[in-house]
């Protein structure tokens, strides 16, 4: 059975469809990276997976029931959501933000326990920011912080990761460090859905890639399969080049980098496209 | 729950209370003050049969119910503050900002001159300031601008509405009576919380000010954002629909005992946050006891500062006015 599954998945915003008839499905332990110009539903559909939203057709399956008829503490036990970093937040020390995952596996009115502080703790340890713990979190750098949102969802113990634009506003060296976490995550057995503007990170990390275009699902299968020079240009309508750099690494590299001499390098470098 | 900043502000108000127990028109020693409440409560120690009557006279009968009214309101103000600030993500909200204030004192208004009867004035003062947060929290979202300063605004828009309806309130009053009463008492003012309304009023009050702090890990992970709250497993609407009638219930009883005192409910909660960090499981005990010494402070100086006393409600403003200036100075440095 399908750990995730999408059928005819639609979504309206008044009356303007930001998806439209999605059919997907996912597998324990897979890498997923949505790819697409803004505006084409990537986002709407993880929150339609979250169940921040209501589909206005179709369903989505998490372990073979609809999530609609699970009650929200329990789907936070199974899917976590990881958001883009934000800025307007009181200025919380780390350790009491990834404490806040905890929240669905207490009752109500109770406090965090010994257990729970060690759980947050572990989080913390495991992707490499236990020495962040008190500084508070608006200090922080923007990578840090986005390990820290991981870790909060690692701590409330979801098997199933969802990030929007995990990379997103994150400088280069932190973006690296942040796929090779997410790269980790994956191989400790969790499945992780992510969306993303660049094709080089999905082919760093993805199993599978999923292209979007005006809230419809136009492309799904292997990154190695799906990511053709054609692809990315019907995607975002720009000349892109696709190299193989070494056995099984590919750089998409933007044809505006390439001039006039574009037809040289082909030459040259291991041109992909032209199968 | 961090327990030493707990600690420290707990002795921080005994020791006020103490204080203003002794402070009067006919002073007291602490010492002696103590040594009678330890005498009173546990027996300990002998006391003069005239001495102990005239004690029990100034600090049971006279000045206790004040001092416990003047602590409950400024708790309730700082709570509620504080709980506003959480779950609106804004630290520039305050329940007089919000309009509640103003809100409250238009149902107190329009309770004391039509319906009479303590909660009747109770009920449509609750009313009134729930009605000032909704239309605040409506034109803040009419306005479709998800910002702070659309909040603020909403706030002091409802605030003016609502002041303009009390001025209408005002001018059909019966100038002889209901007027000086209703124009005295909205200036904020201590002398009227007598022990009967203190009680009635403490412990809907107590009561607000527990289902708020029990509630402090759900106000810290909604400061994170509804869609964040939702995927964290807590139900949104009905969280903040709580948060805001507990918070709301207590801040308009603060109306109901006193009138309007401004500014310590947003004051006292960033005082308290810069000592103990916004996680509300410590800052919302902790600004109770910081806004309970401070309205005791306040209202020492309001006895005793000039031969007549002071309405509380100028003196919390004079002082807060001037902090409101730093608070907005800093609002962007980590605070938003």
């Amino acid at each position: 059975m399908a750990l995730l599954r999408l059928e005819r998945l639609s979504f309206a915003y008044h009356r303007s469809e930001a998806l439209a008839d999605v059919d997907l499905s996912m597998e324990q332990g897979e890498v997923l990276a949505l790819l697409g110009p803004n505006g084409s539903g990537k986002t709407t559909l993880l929150k339609l997976i979250l169940g921040l939203l209501k589909p206005s057709r179709g369903s989505v399956h998490l372990h073979g029931r609809d999530i609609r008829t699970i009650p929200r503490r329990e789907l936070a036990r199974m899917v976590a959501y990881v958001p883009q970093v934000h800025k307007e937040s009181f200025a919380y020390r780390v350790c009491d933000v990834v404490l806040m995952g905890r929240l669905p596996h207490s009752a109500f009115f109770a406090r965090y326990s010994e257990n729970d502080r060690l759980i947050a703790g572990e989080a913390l340890e495991r992707l490499g920011i236990g020495h962040l713990a008190e500084r508070p979190y608006t200090e922080v750098s923007g990578g840090e912080r986005q390990l820290a949102l991981i870790a909060r969802a690692m701590a409330q113990g979801a098997r199933t990761l969802v990030m929007d634009e995990p990379t997103n506003g994150l400088d280069y060296g932190n973006q690296l460090r942040l796929l090779e976490r997410l790269k980790a995550l994956a191989g400790a057995g969790y499945t992780v859905i992510f969306s993303t503007h660049h094709p080089d990170h999905a082919m760093a990390v993805a199993d599978r890639v999923v292209m979007m275009h005006q809230g419809r699902v136009i492309r799904d299968g292997a990154a190695s399969e799906t990511m053709t020079p054609q692809a990315l240009q019907e995607l975002y309508s720009v000349d892109v080049r696709l190299y193989c750099v070494a056995k099984g690494v590919q750089v998409c590299v933007p044809a505006v980098r390439l001039g006039n001499n574009s037809r040289e390098h082909e030459e040259n470098g291991h041109h992909v496209g032209s199968r | 729950m961090k327990v030493l900043p707990i600690s420290l502000l707990s002795l921080l108000l005994a020791a006020t209370a103490l204080v203003s127990l002794s402070l009067g028109k006919y002073p007291l020693a602490p010492g002696e003050v103590a040594g009678f409440l330890g005498h009173r409560l546990f027996g300990w120690g002998t006391f003069d049969a005239e001495r102990l009557q005239l004690l029990e006279n100034l600090v049971m009968e006279i000045r206790l119910p004040r001092i416990m009214a003047a602590a409950l309101i400024g708790a309730a103000l700082a709570v509620s503050g504080a709980a506003y600030q959480a779950l609106f993500v804004n630290p520039l909200v305050s329940p007089g900002i919000l309009g509640v204030l103003a809100g409250a004192s238009l149902g107190a208004a329009l309770g004391l001159v039509f319906l009479k009867t303590w909660y009747g004035v109770q009920a449509a003062t609750f009313l009134g300031g729930f009605a000032a947060v909704g239309l605040a929290m409506g034109i803040a979202r009419l306005c479709r601008v998800n910002s702070t300063v659309m909040l603020v605004l909403g706030g002091i828009i409802s605030g003016a509405f609502f002041s303009a309806l009390v001025a209408i309130v005002k001018y059909v009053s019966d100038p002889y009576n209901q007027l000086p009463a209703i124009v005295y008492w909205l200036m904020g003012n201590m002398a009227m919380a007598d022990q009967g309304m203190t009680l009635k009023a403490g412990i809907p009050i107590l009561v607000g000010i527990a289902c708020l702090m029990l509630m402090a890990r759900h106000l810290n992970v909604l400061s994170m954002g509804d869609e964040e709250a939702r995927a964290l497993g807590v139900n949104v609407e009905a969280v903040r629909l709580t948060v805001i009638v507990c918070a709301t219930l207590i801040s308009t009883l603060t109306v109901v005992l006193a009138g309007i005192i401004g500014w310590v409910g947003l004051i006292i909660p960033h005082i308290t946050r810069m000592i103990t960090g916004p996680d509300n499981e410590t800052l919302l005990p902790a600004t109770a006891l910081a806004g309970a010494s401070y309205l005791l402070l306040v209202d020492d100086i309001s006895r005793l500062a000039f031969t007549f006393e002071i309405p509380i409600g100028i003196v919390t403003a004079l002082i807060g006015i001037p902090f409101f200036v730093l608070v907005l100075k800093n609002a962007r440095k980590g605070w938003l």
